[in-house]
Parts: structure tokens; sequence; C-alpha cells
């Protein structure tokens, strides 16, 4: 057993006080953004990509993915207590969640949500485990044309899968890809998009684009609509279960990850649909099916446990393939760049440490925040009292010393300005976000895949197809375009 | 295709209401730019720069560009026939009221401010100021000159610290520290 003996130094490496201080205080940080609203866990590790210079990598991944998981916890907290969820995946939650607060059963909805995160993320970290190493040992030798094609895989699967339209998913995408583009061309040195400054010259960071995007965009966006006395969280005690609602939320928690865990994997969204699709199963399931819409407990197990699988199956495909499939992962890889790591299949050689080490701490992590939030839930809730221009001038706080931080150039506030107007723009018209940032992110590697493949084949298109993994994956692709031409000639 | 349309759209606002209904319009006309920017910069590029391998460093512009402005003519297409992006929702968001743009352009003056200011004063004063006008900005008004400036102070101080000493990112001290 590889893989198992692997994890095993991953413990060693994770539960070095060092490293556990790092999973501690990522998972702190994470439930209270989670809790918080108007700041996700996307924008979180996007505001602290500036730690990346100070920190070693296997201590900065273990602190973000400690945030991407204590963001789910809370994320429910606040739906469950407040019914305005911020973040999409944390819409279920509230339908019956919110219900059973209101109905003095808060407690038992913040537990089954609680039980059922840290249920899903355990049974979907282990999926990670037995999947991951098979996963990367297939696609070791993939090349220049196979990189591509996952790369435009995702391109198209983050502007069709997600959002109502896609000629607006489309031109997310272009906006990335063009903020991409400049600077100077990696393989001939060529200027591009620079208009003659240096500035320009070395490309506009990821750390610049992410924040613009997710921090800038956002809190400018909630400054021009927000909302004046904001709603009142219920009050709950501690969260806790009887044996009656034991009996009706194991099977919701065991079935969540089985629809979590594969789309968390491939580029569908994250933690959207799963959620969904577990909330109407268990609706179908559920004998108490005239409670839904009321306050049924299985509607807040099985969807919380399907998220939190949901992220573990989004770190395989980035892990192993260097797909970010969710806004999380996607900054996450903009991390990997920073340190110059290249995500994919040979990680798991070169970098044992770092990845057995993160996989390891994901286990920690959720046993932490299983503590944190099953007694401590009506004390995070606390976080919502706070005042928001005090949240939102801090946002905007961090993310120009995170901006100054990348190059110390004042003239880099500006440009972060600017592309959170972008993004402010982009919020108000219906623009999603994610094709724009991982457009950014992903479409300079992508060009550089594309010439390498064409120049192997000498420029013959052939090149881009001449492998079985990028023929499957242009199927995969062709699918996902046709599925609602597909739709409208069965109707 | 436009002249029905034309019809529809409210006559007692005249010209003003009819783009305020489409100011989406302006979202294309921003793709069309960029995508008229990305192309020229694309083709006026010289081509001395030596090629290698038979993809230049103009193809992959070439085709941005290009798909930008064929996603502006579509989204006009697709505003045009009344199609209509959603603004997006949030726990603070509330979409009921009209826009507060007011709000928008102090925050974008604060952060001007703040990029103009970190070098000359340093970071720990155009930190607080930062925080403490953007806090002002968005209706901290009771506390502004009480409790708001110490928050501002104590936030810039310790961040300051942090990037210095801890993650050795060596920010702006400014004549201040130089005192001290």
């Amino acid at each position: 057993m590889g893989s198992f003996g692997s994890l095993l130094d991953g413990f060693g490496t994770a539960l070095s006080p060092l490293n556990l201080m790092w999973a501690a205080l990522g998972v702190l940080l994470g439930t209270a953004i989670g809790v918080l609203p108007g700041i996700g866990p996307a924008m979180a590790v996007a505001l602290l990509l500036p730690v990346t210079y100070g920190l070693d990598p296997t201590a900065a991944f273990i602190m973000f993915a400690g945030i991407y998981y204590g963001g789910m916890f809370g994320g429910s907290t606040t739906s469950i207590l407040l019914n305005t969820p911020g973040e999409s995946a944390a819409v279920i939650a509230a339908i019956e969640g919110n219900p059973m607060a209101k109905s003095g059963r808060g407690s038992q909805a913040l537990a089954a949500a609680a039980i059922g995160h840290f249920a899903g993320g355990m049974i979907g970290t282990v999926l990670l485990v037995l999947l991951a190493p098979t996963v990367a040992k297939l696609a070791v030798d993939i090349g220049a044309p196979d990189y591509f094609a996952i790369m435009v895989l995702a391109f198209v699967a983050v502007t069709s899968v997600l959002g109502a339209s896609r000629v607006r998913g489309f031109a997310s995408l272009l906006i990335g890809l063009t903020l991409g583009l400049v600077g100077l061309d990696q393989m001939t040195g060529q200027q591009r998009l620079t208009f003659g400054s240096l500035q320009l010259a070395d490309g506009i960071d990821v750390v610049i684009v992410a924040v613009g995007l997710f921090a800038i965009g956002e809190a400018l966006w909630v400054a021009a609509h927000l909302r004046r006395g904001s709603g009142t969280a219920v009050p709950v005690g501690r969260p806790w279960l009887g044996r009656a609602e034991l009996r009706r939320t194991w099977k919701p928690w065991l079935r969540g990850p089985l629809i979590g865990f594969p789309f968390g994997a491939i580029p569908a969204g994250g933690a959207e649909i799963p959620t969904f699709l577990s909330y109407v199963t268990e609706k179908r399931l559920s004998r108490h099916r005239k409670e839904f819409g009321k306050g049924a407990i299985e509607g807040v197990a099985g969807p919380e446990s399907a998220a939190s699988a949901s992220a573990a199956g989004t770190l395989v495909a980035m892990l192993t393939l260097g797909l970010p499939t969710t806004a999380v992962a996607a900054v996450m890889l903009a991390a990997f760049q920073q340190y110059g790591i290249q995500p994919g299949p040979l990680l798991f050689e070169r970098e044992p440490d770092l990845v057995w080490g993160l996989i390891a701490s994901l286990f920690i992590g959720m046993v932490m925040l299983l503590v944190l939030n099953l007694p401590l839930a009506p004390v995070w809730a606390r976080l919502l009292r706070i005042p928001r221009p005090y949240l939102y001038a801090g946002i905007l706080f961090f993310a120009a010393v995170g901006a100054y931080a990348v190059g110390g150039e004042p003239v880099d506030v500006v440009i972060l300005l600017l592309i959170g107007l972008v993004g402010l723009m982009m919020r108000r018209y219906g623009l999603p976000v994610l094709p724009a940032i991982i457009g950014a992110i992903l479409g300079p590697a992508a060009e550089q895949q594309l010439r390498r493949a064409l120049q192997i084949s000498d420029g013959s298109l052939t090149g881009l197809v001449n492998t079985p993994f990028s023929v499957t994956v242009y199927g995969v692709m062709a699918l996902l375009l046709a599925w609602p031409l597909l739709r409208r000639l069965r109707r | 295709m436009t002249g029905p349309l034309r019809r529809r759209l409210p006559a007692a606002g005249g010209v003003l209401g009819a783009l305020r209904a489409r100011s989406e319009l302006g979202v294309c006309a921003l793709l069309l730019g960029v995508g008229a920017l990305v192309l020229t910069d694309a083709l006026t590029m010289d081509s001395v720069a030596s090629t290698r391998g038979p993809v230049g460093p103009r193809t992959v512009p070439v085709v941005v560009g290009t798909a930008l402005l064929v996603v502006a003519v579509a989204l006009a297409v697709d505003v045009l026939r009344g199609g209509r992006g959603d603004a997006e929702g949030g726990e603070d968001v509330d979409l009921d009221e009209p826009g507060d743009w007011r709000t928008v352009a102090l925050l974008v003056g604060v952060l001007l401010a703040f990029a103009a200011l970190i070098e000359p004063l340093g970071f720990p004063l155009a930190g607080a100021l930062l925080f403490w006008g953007a806090a002002f900005a968005l209706g901290s008004r009771q506390h502004a000159l009480g409790r708001d400036p110490l928050i501002a102070a104590a936030l810039s101080l310790v961040t300051y610290t942090v990037f210095n000493t801890l993650l050795g990112v060596p920010l702006p001290g400014g004549p201040l520290t130089e005192v001290l």
C-alpha cells in the first residue's frame, strides 16, 4: 500500500507543532470567514496570497485547505441562522435549516450541518487518498496536447455549465484571457498589451487579478447596494441531536459524499449542483416528505455532507491534473504558481511531503472544525454583529496591502482598483467571475502548451489530438457543448 | 431586427430612458473596445522578434481579440432581444434599493488617495487613512472621530509589523517611523 505509507509520512509532516498551528489558524479563519457575510473562502485565500512570500509552501497550503473546509462549516451557520446565504453552495442549507431555526430547532439544524460537513469531508478525503495517486499515475505521461485539452475543457466547462447565460460566461472568460496576455510573451519575449510600460512588461500578477476581482469587486458591489439594518440572527443554544434525529440523519450524511465527491472532481462548478441534487434525493427518499420546505432535517444533513465531499473532489482534480474546478481551487492554483510549483501528475512524485502533508492535514483540520463548530456555533454567530462598514473597509484595506506587497509599487494599487471596477461591472450585469479568474490563471499556461504541442507536430493541427487522452477530453467537451441542444431536441 | 424593438421602448423616457434600460450595452461597448485594442496590439507587433515554432506571439492575441468582438456582438443581440444579466445577490446586498454610486465613487477616491500617499506618508499612516476613509464612506459616521481612528491605527500598525517582521515584505515606514 504505497499511498498508505505516504499518508503516514504525511501525518508526520502535518503533526509537527508548526504545521498544526497553521492548520488551526486556517480552520479558525475559515470558520470566521464562512460566518461573516460578504466574504467567501475564495476571497479569503486571495487576500492571503501575500503570505506566500514569507511561508513555506506546505504551511501555506495547509492553511488554505483549512480555510476552504472551514468556510463551508461557517457558511452553513449563517444560512441557518440568518436565511441570507451569500455563497451558492449554502443556499440549500437555508431552505430547511432556517425554518428549523425559526421553529426553535436551530441547535439540531446546526448539529446536522456540522456533523454532515464532518462526515462528508472525512469520506471525501478518504476517497481522495484512494483515488488521487491512481489518477496521477494514469496521467503521469500526458504531454503538451493533453494539458492543452484539459485547460480548454476547464474553459468550456466553467462558461457553459455554470450560470444562466453562455454569452456572459464567455465574455467573462475572454476578459480573464486578455488580462493573462498582458506582459512579455513567455517564448519570444515579445511585448504584448504593455503599451511601452515597464511595469506592465512583467504582466499583471495573479495576486492582483484575484484580489481585484474577488475582494475589490465584491466590496464595491456590496457598497453600492448595502443593506441598511441587516437581518438579525435567530438565537440558538448549543447544537445537539436526539436519537430520533440521528435516526433520520445518518443515511443522508453517508449518501451526500456519493453525490458530492464526483461532482467536485469534474469542472461543474463545485458545490452548487451536488448540494441541489442531494437535496432532491433526500426529499424523494424521505419518509417525512411533507416536512420538506418547513424544516426537514434530512434536507440539511445530506446537502451539507455533499458540499464538503465536493471540496475533496475538487482537490483531486487540482492536485493530480492542475485543473481548478472552483474559485477556491483557482486561487490555490495561483498560489502554486507563486511558488513555481506546477500541480499535476508529477506533483505526487516531486513534492510528496507537500501533497501528503496537505492531505493528512485535511483529516486533522476536519476534527478541529467539528470541535470548533459543534459546541461553539452560537459564539461564532456573534461575528454577525460586526458593523458592516468595518467589515468592508477591512476587506478593502487588506486588498490594497496585498496588491502593494506584490512589488512595492503604488501603481499596482491603481491596477487593482481598475480590475476591481471590472469585477463590479461583472456583478452588476450578471457576468460570472469564475471564468475570468480561470482565464487569467490558466490562459498563459494553455498558450504555452498549445505552442509546445504545435512545435512538436511542426504546425500540424493533428498534433493537438494525437493522444487517446486528448481525444477523450475533446469528446467530453463536445458532450458538454451539445447538451443543451440535445435537451432542446428532446422537448 | 432592431425595428420592432425600438417601438417597444418607453416613449416617455426618451433617449435617456431607453439608454438606461439598455445600460448593459455598455458592457458590449467595453468588450468591443478591448477586442479592438487586443487586435490592434497584436497586428502592429513588429515581427522582428524571432518566431520559434509555427505559432508565434501573435496567434493567441488575434484569436482572443476576434472572440471578444464576436462575443460583444452576440451579447448586444441578446440584450436587444430583451436578455438581461441578473445582478449578483448576497448576504449584505439589497437589490431592491437603487445603486448607491456615490459611496462607490468615494471608495474609489479613498483607494486612489492610498496609492498616492503610501510613499510620502508611509504605510502606517496611509493604511490607517484608508481604513478610516473607507469606513466613513460606507456609513460609519457615529464613531468617525472616536472609535474609528483608533481601530484604523491599530489595524494599520499590526499589519505593518506582520508584513515587515513575519512575512519579510517591507512596507514603507514613512517619516513617522524615522522619528521613532
